[in-house]
């Protein structure tokens, strides 16, 4: 079984957001980038370790971004996987990446294509159905279990105030969140052999944005906190009434 | 020409967040001079789809299948196509939930549509299609221009009070032609947590971070969620610790909500947390150190022992609860 990995590169979850040119870009300055973590944590450690069980025999990432986007991804192949292939454009379109990764993936038979449920920069959680559609194959969403047996896989997923059990078969894209597997850290083998694996540079397709960011703005500055007595807790609710009328 | 909306049901029974994204449908339909049409799934009575005329559907597409009552991301994408295009819809809404998320971006890209996931608002349709969105998990906006001829829009929910009004929409069976492709995920065992408010959807939210101090102390949190009939979360370090399942945690890599009311308790209110929360539109922290950032980000906060207020907060959300009756 071929496994392939979405990886994208995320602001550091420290990371105070500034935006330049008049609010029409996100200012990049100073900014450290990792991998996203439903990505790294959950969809990447689990192909690895369908790989360690004996169920996977190849598991690749992909990413799309330029040049700096290599940082990334060598860290990611620092925790396992045979080989990175880079699709040189970038873009905020959400069908612009899931299209890029689709005309890469749709010859290279994969079975199980893996993501995380969402990035945490843009927070669409749109990568893995668009993929799924776009590829033709089953989906399923915001998994917190996968299990493979044969030629079935057996997922948990989130629903409405609960969770379900699910079976499809392959070909299949599943995206991931918390349960899945736990986060590992690269280890000194794991970083050197990283140096030498193979990082394939493909050359985009063309394909049309059907969306751009016009601008982007800052929420609105709290006003100020208002500080209430411990000992008077029914001002506390009665402001919550009256004033915020939340209750 | 016609707006779209899928009107998710559970259990054939719809919830406020479907009236809600059908009432924002019918703000997209105003504003373009057209016409709403709900798309409803599986079992639901006739009855209930009309009552999605009151919040601004004219038209109600019955697909009355019953292999549709779970979701299944390729049946529902080619109902909704197949709705689409009967009624050479323009705009597609869905919800920014489970269901939501798994359809609406297959129906996007197989109609090579421009979508924005998260709306907050409605389009600007002024200069161009320019929908409000959260980017970088709440700590900013984004204005998405939609430039293709169709477009996909998921509402995050909770974001419009809704109000029911007038009128009654017609109720049609839509028949598709599903093949068994479309059922190719078997759905082997559903468990709901019964009687608790899922969190994504709880207007009121009570949570506790690690000023609570050790998982013997939950049940202070829990009286003060009965009372206000709010659901529980927590921060990080307390999902991480175990003293409370990973499905209560809030957070940028965890849940995000956005509640009328969230009320964090002995959580310091990290930049990750803060993320996760604060599209909350009235913040209550509680907190034992006055140099807490959360503080910052409150709307009214209370400095003190969390296991010491939490009884006296509690009584007076049960007083005040009284005398609302």
């Amino acid at each position: 079984m071929k496994i392939l990995v979405c990886i994208s590169q995320v602001p550091d979850t420290t990371t105070k957001i500034a935006f330049s040119d008049n609010n029409t870009n996100f200012n990049t300055q100073g900014v450290t980038f990792i991998i996203n973590p439903y990505d790294e944590w959950y969809a990447l450690v689990r192909a690895l370790e369908l790989k360690e069980g004996g169920v996977a025999s190849a598991v690749n990432l992909v990413t799309v971004g330029k040049a700096d986007a290599e940082p990334v991804i060598r860290k990611a192949l620092a925790l396992g996987g045979d080989e990175a292939i880079r699709i040189d454009t970038d873009s905020n379109d959400p069908y612009v990446v899931a299209a890029q990764i689709a005309e890469y993936a749709k010859s290279e038979n994969y079975d199980l294509v893996l993501c995380g449920k969402e990035s945490i920069d843009y927070n669409n959680g749109v990568m893995g159905a668009m993929l799924a559609e776009l590829l033709d194959m089953n989906y399923i969403g915001f998994a917190t279990s996968i299990d493979v047996a044969g030629s079935i896989a057996t997922v948990k997923r989130e629903i409405e105030g609960g969770e379900e059990t699910d079976t499809s078969s392959f070909p299949l894209v599943i995206s991931c969140q918390k349960g899945v597997a736990e986060a590992r850290i690269p280890n000194m083998r794991g970083i050197m052999a990283a140096r030498t694996k193979p990082l394939k540079v493909v050359a985009p397709a063309a394909i049309s944005p059907l969306s751009t960011i016009a601008s982007y703005e800052m929420p609105p500055a709290k006003s100020g906190v208002k500080m209430i007595s411990p000992d008077n807790m029914d001002e506390l609710v009665h402001l919550l009434h009256t004033e915020a009328k939340v209750i | 020409m016609s707006i779209i909306v899928l009107a998710e049901n559970a259990q054939g029974s719809f919830k406020k967040k479907t009236f809600e994204a059908v009432q924002y449908a019918a703000g997209i339909a105003q504003n373009m001079g057209t016409t709403v049409t709900a798309v409803a799934l599986g079992n639901i009575t006739d009855a209930a789809l009309a009552e999605l005329g009151q919040y601004g559907a004219n038209k109600v597409l019955h697909v009355a299948d019953a292999r549709l009552d779970n979701l299944n991301a390729r049946a529902y994408t080619k109902a909704l196509v197949t709705a689409a295009e009967k009624e050479g819809a323009k705009v597609i809404v869905a919800l920014h939930d489970v269901t939501g998320k798994a359809v609406a971006p297959r129906v996007a890209a197989r109609l090579k549509a421009g979508m924005v996931a998260g709306a907050v608002a409605h389009p600007d349709m002024s200069n161009g299609f320019i929908v409000k969105k959260n980017v970088f998990s709440g700590k900013a906006f984004a204005f998405v221009n939609i430039t293709s001829d169709v477009k996909v829009i998921t509402l995050m929910p909770n974001t419009f009070a809704v109000k029911k009004g007038e009128g009654s929409a017609n109720v049609e069976t839509l028949s598709v032609a599903f093949d068994d492709k479309d059922f190719g995920v078997t759905v082997k065992e559903v468990n709901k947590v019964t009687g608790a408010v899922p969190l994504s959807e709880a207007e009121l939210v009570v949570s506790g971070g690690r000023g609570m101090k050790g998982p013997e102390n939950w049940h202070y949190l829990e009286d003060l969620a009965n009372a206000l009939g709010a659901a529980l979360a927590c921060s990080r370090p307390v999902a991480d610790a175990h003293w409370r399942p990973h499905h209560e945690h809030v957070g940028q890599t965890g849940g995000t909500i956005r509640p009328n009311l969230y009320i964090a308790v002995g959580i310091s209110g990290a930049i990750q947390h803060l993320a996760g929360v604060n599209g909350s539109k009235t913040i209550v922290v509680i907190n034992k150190d006055p140099e807490a950032p959360f503080f910052k980000a409150a709307d009214y906060g209370v400095l003190g022992d969390a296991l010491e207020i939490l009884p006296k907060l509690t009584e007076a959300v049960k007083k005040f609860k009284e005398t609302q009756h």
